[in-house]
């Protein structure tokens, strides 16, 4: 990776995913050390507010695992897909790195790279050490990240943290064996093939033990948690104490997706994911306990870009120039203008005021579509997903991002794509912000009893939503 | 005395290259292979390769 020419880099105008800048600020919020702002302030997985100005990658270079997953089947790949584990491109560790490399050139906006399999980043571990070898080199303006089923992390922390590798993602569906038994068939354990409740209970422990590891030597650890209807939905909760208690920063659950076309053996058996309101219900249920991340994409093991988008066949290999220049000041030109914005933005959540508290009960539920920046910037016709928000008497909240048309390798015919499916998706909205929407759309929305509206087109999110709410609140009649 | 990789099954994770003792196994194309001479079958153990391997009756008697 030493080939470093200067070129012109193409493809340089900055591209949003999504943007959603409920948490967080330019400033440490108040319920994090200045130290662990630091740490999650430019990475857009961990910090809500992060994640509309800056992109993360994952680069496929560990292919082996070392435990099976139910809801995991590798030798599964479609390009169309976007989910956790799937790939359609396995790289060598030179390969990854030059890839990187390639990204950063022309995404200024990437921050982080991950390597999460497809298999397991701690048991391909040599793979993983070559590959951010390579590219720290080269850019050491990068956060380097992890994703393990944590089954060989007590083996790797002193490396991990040697690496300066400063945020780990945990796997962890449940804290009790009997459930774990479940959702994995086998583990494979210092070269023995275990199965059943004596894996679960392996796997357990090893994960126990690879947090507290991790949190006695100050690397943020999320959880990820896959919610399996029937299986560990309730049990999650617990999960969720148990992690804070140790010391996680972040919980992420994630709701499981399944579809026999997969070929895992939940998607065989019939096991179905959680409907929305199921997920809701568990997140909703683990409030208090270790916070919630709610803005996940459930993105692809060789992900490129915001977290909204994937823009990984624009750099698969075939692609990839051989020598790749890194210009250094241009990212730095960059962070400045993200800074600048980021401040923008978080004066315009403090102009914000308290909506009257007159009317205690009145919410409104309102879908954005938005480019990126924390702005209501895209028309509703480009929209790919929508932002999810709730107004109440006590602020604006970031609910989640919902995908339009989620389908599954079908060929591209995706139905859901259609307005009704749109509808449907948006089915408990009040309201819709878009910079632009035309009549057609906007005839059939309202008559399903979504307002769309384009009044605070290219405005800031958050304050537009409490000014929208204030004025609903206001027009009510006195007993609404 | 050996075993041997289906390559049509294969998903060429390589994880049962590095869990076998004998280092007999080793990517060739797109797929790895089982050197025979010197598969020993772990000597009576339970084979390592298929232990880890995630793709059933992948790996074979020859």
């Amino acid at each position: 990776m030493s080939a470093i020419k200067t070129a012109p880099a193409k493809n340089a105008v900055p591209s949003g995913g999504c943007s959603a800048s409920a948490c967080g600020s330019a400033a440490a919020p108040e319920d994090m050390s200045p130290e662990v702002w630091a740490k999650v302030k430019d990475h857009p997985c961990y910090s809500e507010e992060a994640h509309h100005y800056f992109a993360r990658m994952h680069v496929a270079v560990a292919p082996a695992c070392n435990i099976q997953c139910n809801y995991c089947n590798r030798k599964y790949d479609c390009a169309n897909e976007s989910r956790p584990g799937v790939v359609s491109e396995r790289l060598t560790p030179e390969q990854g790195a030059r890839k990187v490399l390639a990204v950063a050139a022309s995404v200024p906006q990437l921050s982080v790279l991950g390597i999460a399999g497809p298999g397991d980043a701690l048991y391909d571990w040599k793979k993983t050490k070559a590959t951010f070898d390579a590219v720290v080199k080269d850019l050491p303006d990068i956060k380097l990240c992890i994703s393990t089923n944590g089954l060989a992390l007590p083996d790797h922390v002193d490396e991990i943290v040697a690496m300066n590798i400063d945020h780990v993602t945990i796997t962890i569906n449940m804290i009790d064996p009997e459930i774990g038994a479940k959702i994995y068939p086998w583990i494979f354990f210092q070269h023995k093939r275990y199965e059943g409740v004596e894996a679960a209970r392996i796997l357990h422990e090893r994960q126990m033990l690879g947090l507290d590891m991790l949190v006695a030597r100050g690397v943020l650890v999320k959880v990820n948690s896959v919610l399996i209807p029937g299986i560990n939905d309730e049990h999650l909760i617990e999960v969720n104490r148990e992690v804070k208690k140790r010391g996680a920063f972040l919980h992420n659950v994630m709701p499981l997706i399944s579809d026999a076309a997969h070929g895992t053996h939940f998607g065989l058996t019939g096991q179905r994911g959680p409907t929305p309101e199921e997920l809701k219900k568990v997140q909703d249920a683990c409030e208090g306990g270790a916070k919630l991340m709610r803005h996940c994409r459930q993105c692809r093991a060789d992900a490129v870009g915001m977290l909204g988008e994937d823009r990984g066949q624009e750099f698969t290999l075939d692609k990839l120039p051989e020598t790749i220049a890194i210009d250094q000041s241009k990212r730095d030109a960059w962070r400045a203008q993200i800074e600048a914005k980021r401040e923008l933005a978080a004066f315009a959540r403090m102009a914000v005021k308290p909506a009257p508290a007159a009317k205690p009960g009145h919410v409104l539920t309102v879908a954005v579509a938005s480019k990126g920046d924390g702005v209501i910037n895209q028309h509703f016709g480009h929209a790919k997903e929508f932002l999810i928000y709730r107004a109440d008497g006590a602020g604006v909240k970031f609910l989640g991002a919902r995908k339009i048309g989620d389908q599954y390798c079908q060929g591209g015919l995706g139905e859901d794509s259609s307005l009704a499916g749109i509808i449907a998706l948006l089915g408990d909205v009040d309201v819709l912000l878009c910079a632009k929407i035309g009549g057609c759309p906007k005839g059939e929305l309202k008559a399903a009893g979504i307002e769309p509206s384009d009044a605070y087109a290219h405005e800031f999110i958050e304050p537009s939503i409490a000014a929208l709410y204030a004025k609903r609140a206001a027009d009510a009649p006195a007993d609404a | 005395m050996a075993y041997k990789i289906v390559a049509s099954q294969c998903s060429a994770c390589g994880a049962c290259e590095f869990e076998c003792p004998n280092a007999a196994i080793r990517m060739k194309g797109d797929s790895f292979i089982v050197e025979a001479a010197k598969c020993t079958e772990c000597d009576g153990d339970s084979p390592r390769c298929i232990g880890v391997c995630p793709v059933e009756n992948t790996i074979v008697k020859a």
